[in-house]
């Protein structure tokens, strides 16, 4: 027996009420600490709105330099795992394909592996590299292409998959092309959104890590905003929330794999 | 041979900065301060009231947050797959959701500081509108209680980001067969969709509880006395100089904590082959 329309559109509706009120209620506790930080950051005297939280970003002492090293670290990261990661990932998929595995269980290890855990193995290493490279705290690139690597294989094993790679290259090396010219020249344009993906969700990873950096001495935008806010927290409320736009915005930007196909496609392997 | 020269450069830096670590923290913890092989670090920490009970502490907290996270994460992942699939509102809640769980453990404390802190907007709403109570007293913030209420804030995201696939993958179609098969709201949820959610569910709940078990900034930047929970308790034996042998307590303390991450990630790992079942 099929029961009678008005119960089904009553259903439908219901269903519909639900979901609204969870997305308000969830709305809410995820906006108002957002809100929250507005609100602190720009207090002035008793009743009063000011902005001088936010001026104080350009004369903190350390703030802006720590900035400018954050988002070299970032550029620099991004860098490095791309140049290390998508030659390998490529010449996996084409050269070594038993190996692809084995590659993606080393990608995904970081994740395993919490940053607090790996700081005090690394904290060792960073003796010696420092020896080398000095005491800049750019040298903490090698440790965050460590840290993004689960994600930026993520992104760009998606972008592989989608295209096939492996008729591209024969067809680039049988018009005479030599094996680096077919990665840059066919290859990567083919699986730029994965790259692009790669990169931003390493970007935003890079700006936000705290745990390393500050175990290890170097002041990044995260240390430095953590060793403000001790003293004055309107100016790290006031950092804090400009990067969490920045991150946001970032992301939204993002080419996102969308709908219920990709959803299939991406699912965690 | 030369096929494999490609993953060279590959290897070495993986050698070097991922693999290496973990073997010193691993066969560290069963070092003494002379570099002997002693299981003596690993004793101290097995029978020492403090760091035992930052263990109790730190699992406690990860399975709290673990459960409310994914419970309300995954109402949440719900009413945003079952809205329009490539709508604002879905792209809007993917992109903040990865802000919030993948972004930054001080940011988000700085933000609680700022909403439930001494001089934080609720904290002063409410002082203004009822006086001084138990309401206005925001000490509950900087200590476990301040550290549950963030970590449940970026676990919510988390949630969604790990369990939205899992809810976009069931087809509408499921529903309206049971619906015209005179199926109850309550029987499809009971026999068909949590049924095929549930070892997806389980995952997520269990990465969630990792997620939670490993964060260390949040902590950092909020709680001012102590070191409540095995991440900080990892800082004391990095940064303190007064005693010796903290290498050895610090990996000891660190190994503790892969174990504790690899029974869950194992867990993990099984599960996701029953969910592979149905994702295809």
């Amino acid at each position: 027996m099929t029961p009678p329309a008005r119960t089904r559109s009553l259903g439908l509706r219901a269903r519909s009420v639900w979901r609204w009120a969870i997305l308000l209620l969830v709305g809410i506790y995820l906006l108002l600490p957002m809100v929250a930080m507005l609100d602190f950051s720009t207090r002035g005297a008793p009743g009063e709105r000011s902005l001088e939280s936010w001026q104080a970003i350009a004369t903190s002492p350390g703030l802006i330099e720590a900035i400018v090293t954050s988002l070299q670290l970032a550029a620099l990261s991004v860098l490095g795992v791309l140049v290390l990661l998508v030659p390998t990932m490529v010449w996996v998929h084409l050269q070594l394909p038993s190996l692809r595995r084995t590659l993606e269980v080393i990608c995904l290890l970081p994740l395993t592996i919490p940053a607090i855990v790996l700081v005090v193995g690394i904290a060792p290493i960073y003796a010696q590299v420092t020896r080398f490279f000095g005491g800049s705290p750019l040298t903490l690139t090698f440790v965050y292409m460590v840290l993004v690597l689960p994600f930026a294989h993520r992104a760009i094993d998606a972008s592989l998959r989608s295209v096939d790679i492996v008729t591209l290259s024969e067809a680039s090396r049988t018009l005479g092309a030599s094996w680096p010219r077919t990665l840059v020249g066919v290859i990567v344009p083919n699986i730029r959104v994965g790259i692009m993906s790669a990169a931003v969700i390493s970007i935003a990873l890079v700006l936000g890590e705290f745990t390393i950096a500050s175990l290890l001495n170097f002041d990044t935008m995260q240390v430095v905003i953590n060793l403000i806010g001790k003293r004055n927290a309107g100016v790290s409320v006031a950092v804090s929330l400009a990067a969490l736009i920045f991150a946001f915005l970032l992301l939204i930007a993002l080419p996102t794999s969308s709908g219920r196909r990709s959803a299939s496609e991406s699912e965690d392997s | 041979m030369a096929p494999y020269l490609g993953v060279v450069p590959f290897t070495v830096f993986v050698t070097l900065f991922l693999l290496w670590p973990t073997y010193i923290v691993v066969t560290g913890a069963f070092k003494d301060t002379n570099g002997e092989f002693s299981t003596e670090a690993l004793g101290s920490v097995l029978t020492s009231a403090n760091h035992l009970s930052a263990f109790q502490r730190s699992i406690q907290v990860s399975i709290i947050t673990a459960l409310a996270g994914s419970i309300f994460g995954a109402l949440f992942a719900w009413a945003i797959g079952t809205g329009r699939s490539n709508g604002p509102l879905r792209r809007v809640a993917l992109a903040g959701s990865g802000v919030f769980a993948q972004f930054g453990g001080v940011m988000l404390a700085f933000a609680f500081l700022a909403t439930f802190g001494f001089n934080g907007m609720v904290t002063m709403f409410l002082s203004e509108r009822f006086g001084e109570s138990f309401l206005t007293d925001a000490s509950w913030l900087y200590g476990m209680g301040g550290l549950a209420v963030v970590y449940t804030f970026f676990q919510i995201p988390l949630m969604l980001i790990v369990f939205l696939p899992a809810v976009e993958n069931i087809r509408p179609q499921w529903r309206e067969a049971s619906d015209s098969l005179g199926g109850s709201t309550w029987e499809y949820w009971r026999h068909v969709a949590g049924p095929i959610l549930f070892p997806s569910f389980i995952g997520a709940a269990l990465l969630l509880f990792a997620n939670a078990f490993s964060a260390y900034a949040t902590a950092a930047a909020l709680i001012s006395q102590g070191s409540p929970i095995v991440p900080l308790q990892i800082r004391g034996a990095l940064s303190s100089e007064t005693t010796l042998g903290n290498q050895s307590l610090g990996s000891a303390l660190a190994f503790g904590m892969v174990v504790v991450v690899a029974v869950v990630m194992t867990a993990y790992a099984l599960l996701q082959r029953r969910v592979a079942k149905w994702s295809q």
